[in-house]
């Protein structure tokens, strides 16, 4: 991986009593586009407005490129921030707005003006920098406030929620653009969100943050697949979350069993780590199967030994999505089981009825084991 | 004839019986102000007949030398009072809007006093402050004798540019500033370029507020004034102890025809209508 371009080091931030973020150590590196993610008031905002200079760490230090900027108040950082509410200034134009951070840093008129249009025409905005920011609709807006970042070419770009205020379908569009954007212009990128949607499709590396604390830190891919915590696994897209034990620990395969579930679960490969506690299996809704009952004998895809991964249940809920629908069914515990299917045709959706008594199944390799 | 439909509950305005107490409203509010503008150009010492147009009262008014020192004293004042006020006011709003320090309710709710203090009890503080405790030295040159009413006035008006200000600054978006210091400028920078432009039709406003107030102040200028530093209001009330002569009118007509114009123009500057919302704390006076 490219070079280290921000790293904290055991930073801390209580404000009284409070401790906003805890003893966090993170490395982010040249060119990523990397996102801080978890539930409001878990400090992530708190962490980039640490990095952007509002705030200042307790313990700790900060390093930008090597440097420790913990105590630069922010307007001596090379970083610029997109605010969540875009904060354009209202009582001048775009293009003034924009060029704003460059009459700042006494940049020549000439070199500023060439710039700002340069800004201007990246993010889509070329030709309207004499508007007055309240002529502008709300996705305009926050083109103006990237421009008027990008335009003083920060080493990192800080976006606070950027998405956030903007409509379903806006937003959408919006993600696409932001991506391209960072490709273009190679500046690395660190967006704070609530949405796991955004920072899955975003970023090329995530930060869970809970309660001040660091959860996990790996690629969207990794994040969904291989969560680290059932917090994780439950905070990213939905899970089904089974407690029990190691009933057998081999290098080639495991099995967990739990209260929840009249059959064993089986997975193809070894737990490491594990200490005879308890232990949970993960299972997405999208991993398990639904089957038609006909029958006592319960179907097996295979590469689990018989009467592992699979169970009976009464579907109890249905919810039609489009692309695909999610059902909770009931299995013999009372405990329900949320299974999400793609409408692969057009009938797809008609398969399966509600009360309907059906088959769970899943492969050896879909329960992702958590120690925590 | 056809009907028109049944007035809708909040339509008003077309129900005759608001329209007449909307009537009644505009004629007890300004009728007196029309009558008293109109006797100003009548032909008659008494102000009871109209006996024909003249415009002769104007040019004796403007001839009146003592009426005129007195006009320009409270101009003088105005003016002076009103730039100190607007300083000190958006000094105090700004503070008690950014800092949060030991006392900041007291401050609060003593910055609120000489606006809730009867205009009477604070003429009687004023005239015993500069009677016992900070004499102002007689006989100073114009315009430092109006140092006493100066004073005074920016006392009593300060506060009302402190409270429009700071409601104007309860809708800033502390965002901006952090935008502006994120972009490199520096604290006074920020003060300049993002803060003031937010704070400017508050400061308009309270300008014209701190003017007006001044420039029509009647109560407390009439104890802190002395026999060499009278004020236009207090000219007029000399005037009328004798009789309400139409001299005392055409005064009263120009300082309304100029308290209009002046707000017209503030109100033109600001642009902003929400802006002038905070003015009307000036009326509970």
């Amino acid at each position: 991986m490219s070079k280290p371009i921000i790293t904290f080091e055991n930073v801390s931030k209580r404000f009284g009593k409070m401790t906003a973020v805890d003893d966090v150590s993170l490395t982010i590196h040249e060119g990523e586009f990397f996102s801080l993610l978890g539930p409001s008031g878990c400090g992530k905002t708190t962490l980039l407005r640490m990095l952007a200079g509002f705030e200042t760490p307790t313990e700790g230090r900060i390093l930008i490129d090597g440097q420790d900027i913990s105590n630069t108040p922010p307007n001596r950082r090379p970083v610029n921030m997109v605010f969540q509410s875009y904060a354009v200034f209202p009582h001048i134009s775009v293009a003034d707005n924009v060029a704003y951070g460059l009459v700042v840093d006494k940049v020549a008129k000439a070199e500023r003006d060439r710039r700002v249009e340069e800004a201007l025409e990246l993010v889509q905005l070329g030709g309207l920098g004499h508007r007055k920011p309240d002529q502008l609709s709300g996705g305009q807006r926050q083109r103006v406030a990237l421009a008027r970042a990008l335009v003083k070419r920060p080493r990192v770009l800080l976006l606070d929620e950027p998405l956030s205020a903007l409509d379903a379908k806006l937003r959408e569009q919006m993600r696409t653009e932001l991506c391209t954007l960072q490709e273009k212009v190679g500046i690395t990128f660190i967006m704070v969100t609530h949405d796991q949607d955004e920072a899955l499709a975003l970023a090329t590396r995530c930060a869970v943050m809970s309660r001040g604390v660091l959860q996990q830190v790996a690629t969207p891919n990794d994040l969904y697949e291989f969560p680290a915590s059932r917090f994780v696994a439950d905070f990213i897209g939905s899970v089904n979350l089974f407690e029990g034990v190691l009933a057998v620990d081999e290098p080639s395969h495991a099995v967990i069993r739990s209260p929840d579930l009249p059959v064993d679960i089986f997975l193809d490969h070894g737990v490491t780590g594990a200490r005879g506690g308890a232990v949970w299996a993960a299972i997405r809704p999208e991993k398990i199967e639904l089957h038609k009952k006909d029958g006592d004998a319960a179907p097996n895809l295979g590469d689990a030994p018989k009467g592992t991964n699979a169970v009976a249940g009464v579907i109890k809920h249905e919810a039609y999505l489009g692309g695909s629908s999610t059902y909770e069914v009931e299995i013999a515990s009372g405990r329900r089981v949320k299974v999400q299917r793609s409408n692969l045709t057009r009938w797809d959706q008609e398969d399966f009825k509600l009360g309907e008594t059906v088959w769970l199944c899943w492969h050896a390799c879909s329960p992702a084991v958590l120690l925590s | 004839m056809s009907k028109r439909s049944a007035p809708g509950p909040l339509e008003y305005l077309r129900r005759w019986q608001m329209q007449a107490w909307l009537a009644a409203v505009a004629i007890f509010l300004y009728a007196p102000l029309v009558a008293l503008m109109a006797f100003s150009f009548n032909d008659s010492r008494r102000n009871i007949v109209w006996k024909g147009f003249t415009l002769k009262y104007y040019d004796k008014l403007f001839n009146d030398s003592a009426l005129l020192e007195a006009f320009g004293n409270s101009l003088t004042i105005a003016a002076v009072s009103t730039v100190l006020s607007l300083f000190l006011g958006a000094a105090a709003a700004l503070v008690l809007w950014r800092f949060r320090f030991p006392g900041k309710t007291a401050l609060d709710g003593a910055l609120a006093l000489p606006i809730v203090v009867p205009e009477i009890c604070m003429g009687v503080a004023m005239l015993v402050f500069f009677a016992r405790v900070m004499p102002w030295p007689q006989g100073l040159p114009w315009p430092l004798n109006l140092g006493a009413i100066i004073i005074a006035h920016v006392s009593f008006s300060f506060p009302f540019v402190a409270v429009v200000v700071r409601a104007r600054m309860a809708s800033f978006n502390r965002e901006m500033e952090e935008a502006a210091r994120d972009l490199g400028a520096g604290e006074f920078r920020t003060i300049k370029d993002v803060i003031l432009p937010h704070m400017a039709p508050s400061l308009v406003a309270g300008a014209l507020l701190a003017f007006t107030l001044s420039l029509d102040d009647f109560v407390i200028t009439f104890f802190t004034a002395g026999p060499d530093t009278v004020t236009f209001p207090v000219k007029v009330y000399s005037m009328v102890r004798f009789s309400v002569t139409p001299e005392v009118n055409a005064a009263s007509t120009v300082l309304i025809v100029l308290t209009v114009l002046l707000t017209a123009a503030a109100l033109k500057l600001q642009g902003d209508p929400a802006a002038t919302a905070g003015h009307g704390a000036g009326d509970a006076k």
